[in-house]
């Protein structure tokens, strides 16, 4: 009984507020707009009994995924999305690597102080982090002033409001999640290795991209997915940093269901996200899972 | 063909592979090798020998180019190399994880070192599969390092570090990782290997035993210094100290004091109101002198009767037995309360038991049958 | 011995200056006296005086620490039920469905879970307020916080239960006595984890709030669409601070519990 009790808790807890939520949205994605509260048809009436739900079933169709595909908002959105995620994955893994490297190669005692100094973002709020930014990058902004008093430029770039203040925006709230398990993967090296690939006849550099970059790649991918994942469905970012050309989905959603109130459209957004979604997580659950096995 | 035992470290015209002149070693204020000369000559097996700490690993590291000397000079093949960077050195090592590259196979580690020297593809298969075949490795080629056994990986590293045929092989603590049996069949695997290479090996190791089998010559080191360089068997039979002595196998140690005689021979006061013990000895001892008399074990001989006409003979009680199956070792205490370890072979299957617990017995050697030694 | 060579120390020191100089920034310009956030005019604490008279923010904190103290405990209790469920449950109908209930939140985009919790919640009709983001908030804290107890679980010597029960506790006496007090630092670290995450959020809260209900992020934000301001500066300055502080505390505290470990062993060592 008590088994049952500590098994079903959690369960009905997340079936409820988890599981059934994802149905909704499903069935929303299939429904209509309309000036209604709930502003959708059809809705379930179980008064008119099995005829009802038949009538509710009928009423349900591909209507809004057709729209997705007409109007090329949504392809381009998804397909920005992709874009951006990719290059600011790309970008975090080249500015993450080596300060993982050097972390790894840091001696001994300072590395707990390192680990603390990379985790301390993550535990202060991600808006005021994309918040700072934004004086930063502006016209005005502390980069411009610099830029200019440098003498690199004369007048004041613009950044923010850009797809580059994204990227940036991107790379700095998630270069932690890249540069740990990249650290992860390099603290656990062996040194040993690399002095036997110097022995066999490697320089520095090419032990590095033939023993150090292979067996780290465990790390990097667990990186990119880390950042990558949250990347694509990204809103405050967007929003924030990047201007009226900045096309992302999470923010296309938003401003479909908060502005437009078109909860039916939203839905199906929602659901073609969730979709483009499955492929990298399910990539990354084997990753781990590859990894998880090389330990035992 | 002249069949001549390997000595070329007799032979004064001989031209040593390597040459550590006067090396020294430190790590901030810590010295690791202190002002160390040692030549080792091409075909040898030679064995660096000594506790952990003692430098052995840091001359090897020195060896490999992984660390460079602080003072002094070391030759490969009247060369100095001290500067040139691991891989631009003819010398491979086998290291003590064996650090196999988890991430590619047995074959692919193997040609690792060869595809670095960019050599055409036929000779690098022709090689690794000769290599394989020396190791009898052909049948795990496609495994990766964690599909196989230990003593597959050990014999994965040796096929990868011997195949660029180095001058020098470096083998560091090569059986540490495996048991106790293995262990015997590796080390005559190695020696065999060895010889049909005609490579020059130097291993480091720890354990006594495995330096006295595979070795042609044993360094014994401690605190950064070589304390005796030889043959397995006279670093057993004429140690050059106590220290080596103890190192090196079980021993008897009795401390006295040496009063020249006829030939050589020398009597030892060592306890009050016993006869002095009688020992020869090639050094020279002064007259009221420290000495210690080394006795190994197996060379004191156990019986119930005082032995007719022996030169030592000492008396005890059986205090302790080890039965080890082919031999039993016997500790027998003595009237002053030291204890002196008596061996036997055990020839026979089925005997008596001569002696047990408490019995009174007597200890006799021979008059060379004991080293001695200044200290 | 292990020195850092020059492209080892140039890649920290530009990896660290790119990770803090936007907050140091942000700090210093909490105390500028101008309304202009990037033209330095003297040091004043004036914005940190107007925001304590700023109903509003004030209102806004009040709600998100009641909404992250409730629903990051309520997720601790569910999230450890939950890891002990995966990692010692055994099998049940439906376990392949659980874990991935518990692993799918980490991934979720927060804009579909929180448009697929608004959804749910209007559907049964609740009234969006505090009530329904503490709910929201539970339930994806909830996989954090089983993921990190989880993570410690596995490690756990399962014999330790045993012979507790093979003294005589019961199942649930094995798990208060023996089980709780070794995980305690993994659910502790859950539950602050949960708490961060739900002062954190913005998206997931901003769905499932009402007009009643708005939370500090969400006040943020829309100060923040339409431009720096000082104020909003020393606010951050505020939770940076708060942050900082409580992670070298921790640290500290966990630096000194693992040396007084360390010193303990060497001397029972020494005792022998």
């Amino acid at each position: 009984m008590r088994r049952f009790l500590l098994i079903a808790v959690p369960y009905f807890w997340l079936l409820a507020l988890f599981l059934v939520p994802f149905v909704i949205v499903f069935k929303i994605s299939l429904s209509d707009i309309a000036l209604a509260i709930p502003p959708y048809t059809p809705t379930l009436d179980f008064s008119a009994g099995w005829a009802g739900v038949r009538a509710f079933f009928s009423a349900l169709d591909f209507e809004n995924f057709t729209w997705l595909t007409q109007d090329d908002l949504y392809w381009k959105a998804y397909l920005s999305s992709l874009w951006i995620a990719l290059i600011s994955t790309a970008i975090t893994l080249a500015v993450g690597y080596p300060i993982a490297y050097a972390m790894a190669r840091a001696p001994e005692e300072w590395r707990p102080t390192l680990m603390m100094l990379v985790i301390l973002p993550f535990w202060t709020s991600f808006l005021i982090r994309v918040y700072a930014w934004m004086g930063i990058l502006s016209q005005e902004g502390f980069l411009n002033q610099f830029l200019m008093w440098l003498g690199i430029i004369n007048e004041p770039l613009t950044i923010l409001n850009t797809n580059t203040a994204v990227y940036i925006g991107i790379v700095y709230t998630y270069l932690p999640f890249m540069i740990l398990p990249i650290y992860a993967a390099l603290d656990r090296l062996d040194e040993s290795l690399i002095e036997a690939a110097e022995d066999l006849g490697c320089s520095r550099l090419s032990a590095f991209w033939l023993v150090t970059v292979p067996l780290s790649r465990n790390g990097i991918a667990a990186g990119s997915f880390l950042v990558f994942i949250p990347a694509l469905g990204e809103f405050v970012i967007p929003s924030l940093l990047g201007g009226s050309g900045t096309l992302m989905i999470g923010k296309v959603l938003w401003e479909e269901f908060f502005s437009n109130r078109d909860w039916p459209v939203a839905s199906a957004v929602a659901i073609i996200l969730l979709a483009i979604l499955v492929i990298p997580i399910v990539l990354f659950q084997r990753n781990q899972q590859k990894q998880a096995e090389a330990e035992q | 063909m002249q069949s001549t035992v390997f000595t070329p470290w007799e032979d004064p015209d001989a031209k040593p592979l390597i040459r550590f002149q006067n090396v020294t070693k430190r790590f901030g204020t810590f010295t690791a090798i202190d002002d160390l000369s040692l030549d080792i000559y091409e075909r040898e097996f030679f064995a660096l020998l000594g506790p952990s700490g003692c430098g052995k690993t840091t001359m090897m590291r020195m060896l490999g180019g992984f660390e460079t000397p602080t003072e002094g000079r070391i030759e490969l093949a009247g060369k100095d190399i001290v500067g040139v960077p691991p891989n631009k050195r003819a010398v491979n090592m086998m290291f003590q994880s064996y650090a196999l590259f988890p991430h590619l196979s047995v074959w692919d580690n193997i040609a690792f070192g060869l595809r670095r020297d960019k050599r055409p593809k036929a000779e690098i298969e022709a090689r690794v599969a000769e290599m394989l075949k020396l190791t009898r490795l052909e049948k795990f080629a496609g495994r990766k390092p964690h599909q196989i056994s230990g003593g597959q990986r050990q014999r994965v590293a040796l096929a990868r570090s011997l195949a660029k045929a180095p001058k020098l092989l470096l083998l560091d603590e090569p059986l540490g990782a495996l048991d106790a049996k293995l262990r015997q069949d590796t080390q005559f695997e190695l020696m065999d290997i060895q010889e049909k290479t005609g490579t020059t090996f130097v291993i480091v190791t720890h354990d006594q035993e495995e330096a006295m089998t595979v070795a042609s010559r044993v360094a014994v080191m401690d605190e950064g210094k070589l304390i005796q360089v030889a043959t397995p068997d006279r670093i057993y039979e004429s140690p050059a100290n106590v220290y080596v002595a103890d190192f090196i196998g079980d021993v008897n140690i009795i401390e006295g004091r040496a009063t020249p005689g006829e030939d050589d021979t020398y009597a030892i006061d060592w306890a009050e109101g016993e006869v002095p013990l009688q020992a020869t000895s090639a050094t020279r001892f002064d007259k009221g002198q420290t000495c210690y008399l080394a006795i190994r074990p197996e060379k004191v001989t156990i019986s119930t009767d005082r032995p007719e006409g022996a030169v030592n003979a000492v008396q005890g009680k059986v205090l302790d037995i080890a039965y080890l199956g082919n031999l039993s070792t016997y500790h027998v205490e003595l009237p002053s309360g030291m204890v002196i370890k008596a061996q036997t072979a055990n020839t026979r299957r089925i005997s008596r038991r001569s002696f047990t617990w408490e019995d009174p017995v007597w200890l006799s050697w021979t008059v060379t049958g004991g080293v001695l030694l200044a200290g | 011995m292990n020195r850092l060579s020059w492209f080892n120390t140039v890649s920290l020191t530009l990896g660290f200056a790119f990770l803090y100089i936007p907050m140091v920034i942000l700090v210093i310009f909490s105390f500028n006296a101008s309304k202009l956030v990037t033209v330095w005019a003297g040091f004043s604490t004036k914005w940190y005086g107007e925001l304590l008279g700023n109903e509003a923010f004030l209102d806004a904190a009040w709600v998100t620490l009641k909404v992250a103290v409730l629903s990051s405990s309520i997720a601790t209790v569910l999230g450890t039920m939950a890891a002990y469920v995966l990692v010692r449950g055994g099998r049940f109908l439906g376990r392949t469905l659980f874990s991935g209930m518990i692993y799918a939140p980490l991934v979720m985009p927060e804009v579909i879970t929180g448009l697929s919790l608004l959804l749910l919640f209007i559907g049964i009709g609740l009234d969006r307020g505090v009530l329904t983001i503490v709910l929201a908030h539970t339930t994806f804290s909830m996989c954090y916080v089983s993921v990190v107890v989880s993570s410690r679980l596995v490690t756990f010597d399962k014999s330790l239960e045993e012979a507790a029960l093979d003294l005589g506790c019961s199942p649930a006496q094995a798990f208060r006595l023996v089980t709780l007090p070794i995980i305690a630092p993994a659910v502790i670290s859950g539950w602050l984890l949960a708490f961060t995450l739900s002062l954190d959020d913005l998206v997931i809260a901003s769905f499932t709030a009402g007009p009643s209900s708005t939370t500090l992020p969400i006040k943020i934000f829309s100060a923040v669409r339409l431009g720096v301001s000082p104020e909003i500066n020393a606010l951050s300055t505020v939770m940076i601070s708060i942050v900082t502080v409580g992670v070298i505390a921790a640290s500290l505290v966990s630096k000194r519990s693992m040396v007084r470990q360390q010193k303990d062993e060497q001397e029972a060592a020494r005792a022998q």
